[in-house]
């Protein structure tokens, strides 16, 4: 199950339905914690190189708020909640109750940094718990960790363990869309799920596909 | 992995963990990058390995690549960036990735004994880096503090 040929479309729908599950309870999570609207689209599951991974996630350069954390348990793999800048500033306003929060310090988000990351810390729970029902694992996330900085130098790091089996890389990407002024709806972010190479079989056997 | 030759620069972006070799010859002025994403590359398991990410292998064939452009291996020399700790949790093995790649790099560019000129390594942030072979300036840009010559 390591060679990519091993892959079927079959496969990739079972990812793709895992996507679906998991987003949508995060996303009802975000929405109830901001009592605004959340919607998401379709996830996306593709087999993609390093490169395109950057991009799917805004291209090497771009500034975003990247929470991070790992999945350990039956399955392993890397979690990324990867936020605008723009969505990050406006939650943790929300979040903390101060309208004039914004990135201009990252060394010291003080509070801010604290609310994304019990914001990351409830996302995942969700996405994980909706998971671990589907395929009956035992999954556990680690405490999420936060950083503000290129998507290169945030996503790069999700891509280390993957990176020691080959550069290619199955990520489960669904997008976050927020509802905003006069009803038109803007990307806020992306969850990207990546499995670590030997966890494909277990979730594809719990789930009797293999 | 990429050699550049003046006027034209060479550029990695967003590096985190990762670090950029830079091995030039100056009176040359060709320059070559490697982008080192693991220590070594007894961590790839896989069966075909891809020499570029790892420390070892990569600097191996840089050298030998600086090597069929005519370079004396004696005039060349390095100036590296990246390897940061992006995130403060994480497996043990991998959250100090950045600083291991780091000490992989050095330990390697002293096995050929070729110096190490400047280095902007560990912290923090993440680094877009850009070297000029033309004039040997490494330039690093950080998010927080703008762009740096080394």
């Amino acid at each position: 199950m390591n060679s990519k040929n091993d892959i079927t479309e079959m496969h990739l729908d079972v990812l793709k339905e895992i996507g679906n599950i998991g987003a949508a309870h995060a996303a009802t999570s975000l929405s109830q914690l901001l009592g605004q609207k959340i919607d998401m689209r379709v996830p996306n599951v593709e087999l993609v190189t390093f490169d395109e991974m950057f991009d799917l996630a805004g291209g090497t350069e771009k500034v975003v708020a990247g929470i991070f954390l790992r999945i350990e348990g039956d399955l392993t793999g890397t979690m990324f909640f990867v936020l605008t800048i723009e969505s990050a500033t406006q939650f943790i306003r929300k979040l903390t109750g101060d309208a004039a929060f914004t990135f201009t310090d990252v060394d010291d988000l003080g509070m801010g940094a604290s609310a994304l990351q019990e914001l990351g810390n409830i996302l995942s729970g969700s996405y994980l718990s909706a998971l671990s029902d589907f395929t009956s694992l035992n999954i556990y996330p680690t405490v999420p960790s936060l950083s503000i900085d290129m998507v290169g130098a945030i996503v790069s790091f999700g891509l280390i363990e993957v990176s020691q089996y080959s550069d290619e890389v199955i990520v489960i990407e669904t997008e976050i869309l927020q509802e905003g002024e006069q009803g038109v709806s803007s990307l806020a972010g992306h969850f990207f799920l990546l499995p670590d190479p030997p966890s494909y079989r277990t979730i594809f056997s719990s789930l009797g596909v293999l | 992995m990429n050699i550049a030759k003046s006027p034209h620069t060479i550029r990695t972006s967003g590096l985190g963990s990762c670090v950029g070799v830079v091995l030039y010859d100056s009176s040359k002025k060709i320059a070559g990058m490697v982008h080192v994403m693991l220590p070594d590359s007894e961590l790839g398991k896989s069966t075909k390995l891809n020499v570029a990410k790892f420390a070892d292998t990569g600097i191996h064939a840089m050298l030998e690549l600086l090597k069929s452009e005519g370079v004396r291996p004696f005039s060349i020399k390095a100036k590296i960036a990246g390897g940061a700790q992006m995130f403060q949790f994480g497996s043990n093995d991998t959250i100090r990735i950045g600083p291991r790649n780091v000490e992989a790099v050095k330990k390697e560019l002293k096995r050929y004994s070729i110096p190490i000129v400047a280095e902007d390594t560990g912290g923090s942030s993440g680094r877009t880096i850009e070297f000029d072979p033309a004039t040997s300036i490494l330039f690093v840009r950080t998010v927080n503090a703008g762009t740096q010559e080394i």
